[in-house]
């Protein structure tokens, strides 16, 4: 079957969760790739959205964070505050899934500024839940589409931290769960390098070549000395992600 | 906080006249769910000023109450059109001080959800694990740090939101103005209680609040000063058990708001033209 870099990109995604994870959700990018992984091979997994939504198994994908949908599908729903001190706060989720408008070379993502702060280019929506997200989830995996833009030598702001110039920053802050252990772009996927922390690219999607790679990221970018070549997304993988993201569309245009 | 309040139930022009005034800081709260949109719209219609805007997520809601001139403050965490994009006339404000400059004090979710929550416990400020390695805070000196007197822990602190009028929709109340909520709860308890003086538009007023559990969420009528009935009142945000988010409206916002004069057209058509029973976008 024929598909596409953002199929790609999404599928690759989620097959980086786990059938037991407890994960954070963020909406868009993140909330397609993490019911994906439920429609999948993680049946089981938790899926939370901030709006306090705890177990949501949402049959359409939500527009927005605290859509009806996550509710009614959800084991229960708590505050806002509930959500972020007991269950975040407390340690009890293994993976943070974040979107971004900018990422640089050591995972630091910004969602806030183009520009200075003071004056900016280009005000962007902000931090939401993501800045305690990135240091409170056991990890947290990243997608966004590749390009030159977004992928860039250092954000303008640093809206949620990722390793900041790298090497051991975390712990010189007092931060000590894992941080952003993937990237999932519509190219390849990219891993910290163990050490440094710096972003290395590890696989390469079905279809995408180094050149690109090398050619949409803002920094000279790193390969691992193995590079893989990310499988391209099956028939039951496209099906299930064509299916969920058409009775969306369908719901949406059906919306009251 | 002196003796014993018990909520009256007002028109949406008389709480607002009575309950709202220039130069206040005022919460409208309603995770995603229960956007108090009436009451925003009856805001704008008597033309405050001078207002220090306190939300989560501005939403719809804020986009229209800066660009129709009434913010001079933002306290915030999240400032896009769910699912869409940006907030065009916020970003308007914060990039070119239209229709007037903007101050931001911006913040995290958890940050922002911690403060409600010492303001409703009557703490001066909250202590949480937050910010850590962020530019917030750098930019928000409102954001410090301490350690834990028994860990060392370093720990983030932020002042307690106390508003001077919190204003949230909700699902119902009972004659004697208590008042239910359900559903997406986001942080409508905490700010009602942290602040000095609390509004509540409710889609019915009932016998029997029906609840569905001892647990449910009620704030008691001893909590809350004013009830307003107002059906419809979170559209076209939804409210739980009775109708559903107009998704619709929120995409055709991205349009409406993007050029001042469309805005103000549909502003003045929809919400200054308009009565309080009118309920502006979302198929009312």
């Amino acid at each position: 079957m024929d598909y596409s870099r953002s199929e790609m990109m999404t599928v690759a995604a989620a097959r980086a969760l786990k059938n037991d994870d407890v994960c954070f959700v963020g909406i868009g990018l993140p909330s397609a790739a993490c019911n994906l992984a439920r429609l999948l091979h993680a049946p089981d997994i938790t899926l939370i959205y901030e709006s306090g939504t705890i177990g949501a198994k949402p049959h359409v994908l939500p527009l927005s964070i605290g859509d009806p949908e996550l509710c009614e599908t959800a084991l229960t729903t708590v505050s806002v505050p509930e959500t972020f001190a007991y269950w975040l706060q407390g340690g009890r989720i293994s993976v943070g899934f974040l979107g971004a408008a900018q990422i640089d070379r050591f995972g630091n993502i910004n969602s806030t500024v183009v520009g200075s702060y003071q004056t900016p280019t280009v005000r962007l929506p902000g931090a939401g839940g993501a800045p305690e997200i990135a240091t409170l989830c056991g990890e947290v995996f990243v997608i966004i589409p590749h390009t030159r833009r977004s992928f860039v030598p250092t954000v303008d702001f640093i809206t949620s931290f990722g390793y900041g110039t790298g090497g051991d920053h975390r712990k010189r802050l007092g931060i000590h769960t894992a941080g952003p252990s993937l990237v999932v772009t519509d190219l390849g996927l990219l891993r910290p390098d163990p050490e440094t922390k710096e972003l290395v690219v590890v696989s390469i999607h079905a279809g995408a070549t180094v050149e690109e790679i090398r050619q949409q990221t803002g920094w000279e970018v790193r390969f691992a000395s193995h590079v893989e070549q990310t499988p391209p997304p099956d028939d039951t993988e496209l099906a299930a992600l064509r299916g969920l993201v058409g009775r969306s569309a369908r719901s949406a245009e059906s919306t009251v | 906080m002196g003796g014993r309040r018990v909520a009256r139930f007002l028109s949406l022009p008389e709480a607002i006249a009575h309950y709202v005034h220039d130069g206040d800081t005022v919460a409208m709260e309603g995770f995603t769910h229960l956007i108090p949109f009436a009451a925003a719209h009856e805001v704008i219609r008597q033309g405050r000023r001078d207002l220090t805007l306190v939300r989560m997520t501005p939403d719809l809601i804020y986009d229209q109450l800066i660009g129709m001139g009434c913010a001079r403050r933002l306290v915030f965490s999240w400032g896009g059109n769910p699912g869409v994009g940006s907030l065009h006339r916020f970003r308007d404000a914060v990039e070119h001080g239209w229709p007037r400059p903007l101050e931001l004090e911006e913040h995290s979710h958890a940050g922002i959800a911690h403060a409600y929550a010492a303001g409703a416990a009557g703490l001066p400020c909250a202590i949480f694990r937050g910010y850590l390695g962020t530019d917030l805070a750098g930019a928000n000196p409102r954001i410090r740090f301490l350690e834990c007197p028994f860990t060392g822990e370093r720990l983030a602190a932020i002042p307690a939101i106390r508003p001077d009028v919190s204003i949230v929709h909700a699902q119902r109340a009972d004659r004697a103005g208590n008042v239910l909520i359900e559903g997406i709860i986001g942080v409508q308890k905490e700010a009602v209680l942290a602040a000095a003086r609390a509004v509540v538009t409710v889609e019915e007023t009932v016998d029997d609040l029906r609840l569905a559990s001892p647990n449910a969420v009620v704030l008691p009528n001893w909590t809350v000063d004013a009830i307003v009935e107002a059906p419809g009142g979170a559209r076209p945000s939804y409210a739980h058990g009775y109708y559903g988010r107009d998704n619709t409206f929120y995409t055709a916002w991205d349009a409406i708001s993007r050029d001042r004069d469309t805005f103000l057209a549909w502003m003045r058509e929809n919400v200054l033209a308009a009565g309080p029973a009118s309920r502006a976008g979302g198929g009312a």
